[in-house]
């Protein structure tokens, strides 16, 4: 759908011929629409509605305004994990795209043995969020696992989950080696996309390996790195099943992320009103920042980097 | 093909994407209703789904034999069990019987006036007065009050230790602070961590504050905070109980990295049997644990022993915590108290409590004592029980006898202290403010 449309809009003349026959009618949006709102719009709505009560999942609601709102924003322990929140978010990104981007274009390539190495790059988001939790925490024991011969000689404290930097960054990588794949893939596709001309025209010019990078595929990346920023960002800060397994917070609450802090006042202490606040914030900034970075790098108007060719 | 099919198809569309959307509202209106419990002659019973289900199966099957209204069991598996209990209890779908830990477990339901008041059956009844060790009926109790009947085997915290180490060092397990601190001093001379502790989990570091607390400020002092009053928090004793976990985790006690250590994954058990840590205060679950991670350790080398005293502390060392069992408790609204009440009965008898012990757990039934020897380990099963049948007192774990609104935010603080983030001051100041 979304490829027809500059298509008429280029041809005015053709508009009327080629939307009637060719865009379905809004009725065929219905179940999507419908499924939509039953389970996004409005959970979401409840969970807004629930931000403003208090409510333990056993007796009814009760409204008590913005009680849970001033709360939130004079909680140090929110403070802190928003903080954390946004840290783990720069760390995974900063973490991730140079190495998905620079894969990602590597594999795009016709390479020897390129098929074979991007299969095992890829198996990491084959497995479960859980089983690779319980993988990295076995070997990051500091009695008896890997960690404890290795890390020495790498100049890592056999004890990393048990330091406050040390936890929040293996949540950063054991989240990064999982979704990497993925972000590869897209920058896969993205690079494939760039014309084979650029590149030859370049190379007659006599631009090396380097400079054709830099000057070709990194700008014809543009929207793929965008897109793939947003992922990771939205991914990032709803991050929460590898917190559960390998930290459960700690130490103390030094890995408390919003969303893992939203499942321990909601399912643990069953404060859900408030648990409520927490996630709707979740939901507010999460979307902000999407929107902004849309907006921001010329995404959202869709133009094509092909222009001028 | 396209365009013929998406003009043509409207219509009919528009009436599936209808039909469609009336069905889902169907199924979501459907969750709300559903059939009411408690069909007449029935009474629903809730169980915390695991092995052990068998025994309480099996008593089901007798009572039902002779009973006119029949119980049905319903097992929730483990994960599920307590929120799916709380969303039951809320709906007209709540369970005439269930499973619970008593303490904070039950403290809701009593405040939303569901629970029967059990007090004044157990006092006039001989078979569930006497039936039952005294400090296990009361452990579950609030505010004085029995809502429960115990129903599982006692899991009390007991100080495990590597007879091998002790032996190979010349020591005794301690019995006073100073023969602990005297341990302390030799195993990390040696290079052994004193005390395996599962630091990276927070439930095996309460454990050290509940001993600490009920040694030095006796079992009171909690008591208070569990009936209620928050403001227990500022006893003295608490305060004392965290500078002792400073000073401990100072003193290397627990090693250096014990807050990257698991138990769950079985990484503390492990520190044990492999002579790497000396002692470990852990569950009575501990000694199956070692049975089926190092059958050699547990024959030969793991032994067990009570928490020593603490210097100055008011608490009799005869005092045990842990989960003294779990009981069964009866909803308000049932329509058949009665039947309810002579099934909790059947939890007294000799063939229920036997069927415990052939399960390998050790019963809280005053007339076990003499079935332990039957018991597939003997021993241990025996020495369980007269430490708890000794206990003058027994405290229910600390996140199980609080409400999760405190139990959550204690756990918290207590990693907190552990690791090293908070003052034993600013850990008291926390605890007086939870909500």
């Amino acid at each position: 759908m979304s490829h027809h449309t500059p298509v008429a809009k280029r041809h005015g003349d053709r508009k009327a011929a080629v939307g009637s026959a060719g865009r379905p009618p809004l009725a065929w949006a219905v179940p999507g629409i419908l499924f939509f709102a039953v389970f996004a719009i409005v959970p979401l709505a409840i969970a807004v509605y629930l931000s403003f009560t208090e409510w333990d999942g056993l007796n009814s609601p009760t409204f008590t305004g913005l009680d849970n709102w001033t709360r939130l924003f004079n909680d140090s322990e929110f403070g802190q994990a928003a903080w954390l929140s946004l840290l783990l978010t720069t760390i995974s990104w900063a973490f991730q795209t140079p190495v998905a981007l620079l894969l990602g274009v590597w594999a795009a390539g016709r390479q020897r043995s390129r098929a074979f190495l991007s299969a095992i790059f890829f198996v990491p988001l084959l497995l479960s969020t859980t089983a690779i939790a319980i993988l990295f925490r076995a070997l990051l024991d500091p009695n008896f696992g890997v960690i404890q011969t290795i890390g020495p000689w790498l100049g890592i404290d056999p004890n990393v989950m048990g330091s406050s930097t040390g936890a929040l960054l293996v949540v950063a990588f054991v989240g990064g080696w999982q979704f990497m794949p993925f972000h590869t893939l897209i920058y896969q596709g993205g690079a494939r996309q760039i014309p084979e001309v650029l590149y030859q025209a370049a190379s007659i010019d006599g631009a090396g390996m380097v400079r054709q990078f830099f000057h070709i595929t990194l700008p014809q990346l543009r929207h793929t790195i965008t897109t793939s920023s947003i992922l990771m960002i939205v991914g990032s800060l709803t991050y929460f099943d590898t917190v559960l397994i390998m930290t459960k917070g700690g130490p103390g609450t030094d890995t408390t992320i919003l969303p893992y802090l939203m499942y321990r006042t909601g399912f643990q202490t069953y404060d859900l009103g408030y648990a409520a606040a927490v996630a709707t914030a979740l939901v507010v900034v999460a979307t902000s920042i999407s929107l902004i970075m849309v907006r921001l790098s010329g995404f959202g108007s869709m133009r094509s980097t092909r222009e001028g060719m | 093909m396209r365009s013929g099919i998406f003009t043509q198809g409207t219509r009919t569309t528009r009436w599936a994407a209808a039909g469609a959307a009336m069905v889902m509202a169907g199924v979501l209106a459907g969750c709300g209703s559903g059939s009411s419990g408690g069909d007449s002659g029935t009474i629903t019973a809730y169980v915390y789904g695991d092995d052990a289900v068998k025994v309480q199966q099996a008593a089901v099957e007798t009572f039902n034999k002779t009973s006119k209204v029949k119980v049905k069991l319903v097992p929730v598996p483990g994960v599920d069990y307590v929120n799916k209990l709380r969303s039951a209890m809320g709906s007209p779908n709540a369970p005439d019987v269930f499973y619970n830990w008593g303490g904070g477990s039950i403290k809701p339901y009593v405040d939303s006036e569901d629970l029967v008041d059990l007090t004044s059956t157990v006092k006039n009844d001989a078979t569930l007065k006497d039936g039952f060790i005294p400090s296990i009926m009361t452990a579950g109790s609030l505010d004085g009050k029995i809502y429960g009947v115990p129903m599982r085997g006692m899991q009390p915290v007991m100080l495990f230790y590597n007879k091998a180490l002790f032996a190979e060092h010349e020591i005794e397990p301690p019995k006073t602070w100073e023969d602990l601190q005297a341990a302390i001093r030799t195993f990390k001379a040696a290079g052994i961590t004193p005390f395996a502790l599962g630091g990276a989990e927070k439930w095996p570091e309460l454990m050290w504050m509940e001993y600490l607390l009920d040694r030095i400020g006796g079992p009171e002092v909690f008591r208070k905070i569990q009936d209620g009053d928050t403001d227990g928090w500022g006893h003295p004793a608490v305060l004392k109980t965290a500078r002792t976990v400073k000073e401990l985790i100072d003193q290397g006690a627990f090693g250096k990295n014990f807050n990257s250590v698991d138990y769950g994954s079985g990484a503390a058990p492990t520190l044990l049997s492999k002579g790497k840590a000396a002692m470990h205060l852990m569950g009575s679950w501990e000694y199956s644990t070692q049975l089926g991670k190092a059958p050699e350790f547990a024959k030969k080398d793991l032994g067990w022993t009570t928490f020593p005293t603490v210097a100055g502390g008011v608490g009799d060392p005869a005092n045990i915590v842990g989960n003294p069992t779990n009981y069964w408790s009866v909803n308000a609204r049932t329509e058949h108290k009665d039947t309810a009440i002579a099934f909790l009965k059947t939890m007294a008898s000799k063939t229920y409590a036997q069927a415990l012990v052939d399960n390998g757990d050790v019963p809280t039934t005053s007339n076990a004592a003499s079935m332990l020897s039957g018991s597939p380990n003997p021993q241990f099963a025996t020495d369980q029980y007269e430490m708890v049948q000794k206990a003058p007192s027994f405290t229910l774990s600390w996140d199980q006898a609080l409400e999760a609104q405190y139990a959550t935010p204690l756990l918290t603080e207590i990693s907190k202290l552990f690791a090293g983030k908070t003052t034993p001051e600013q850990f008291v100041e926390a605890m007086k403010a939870a909500k």
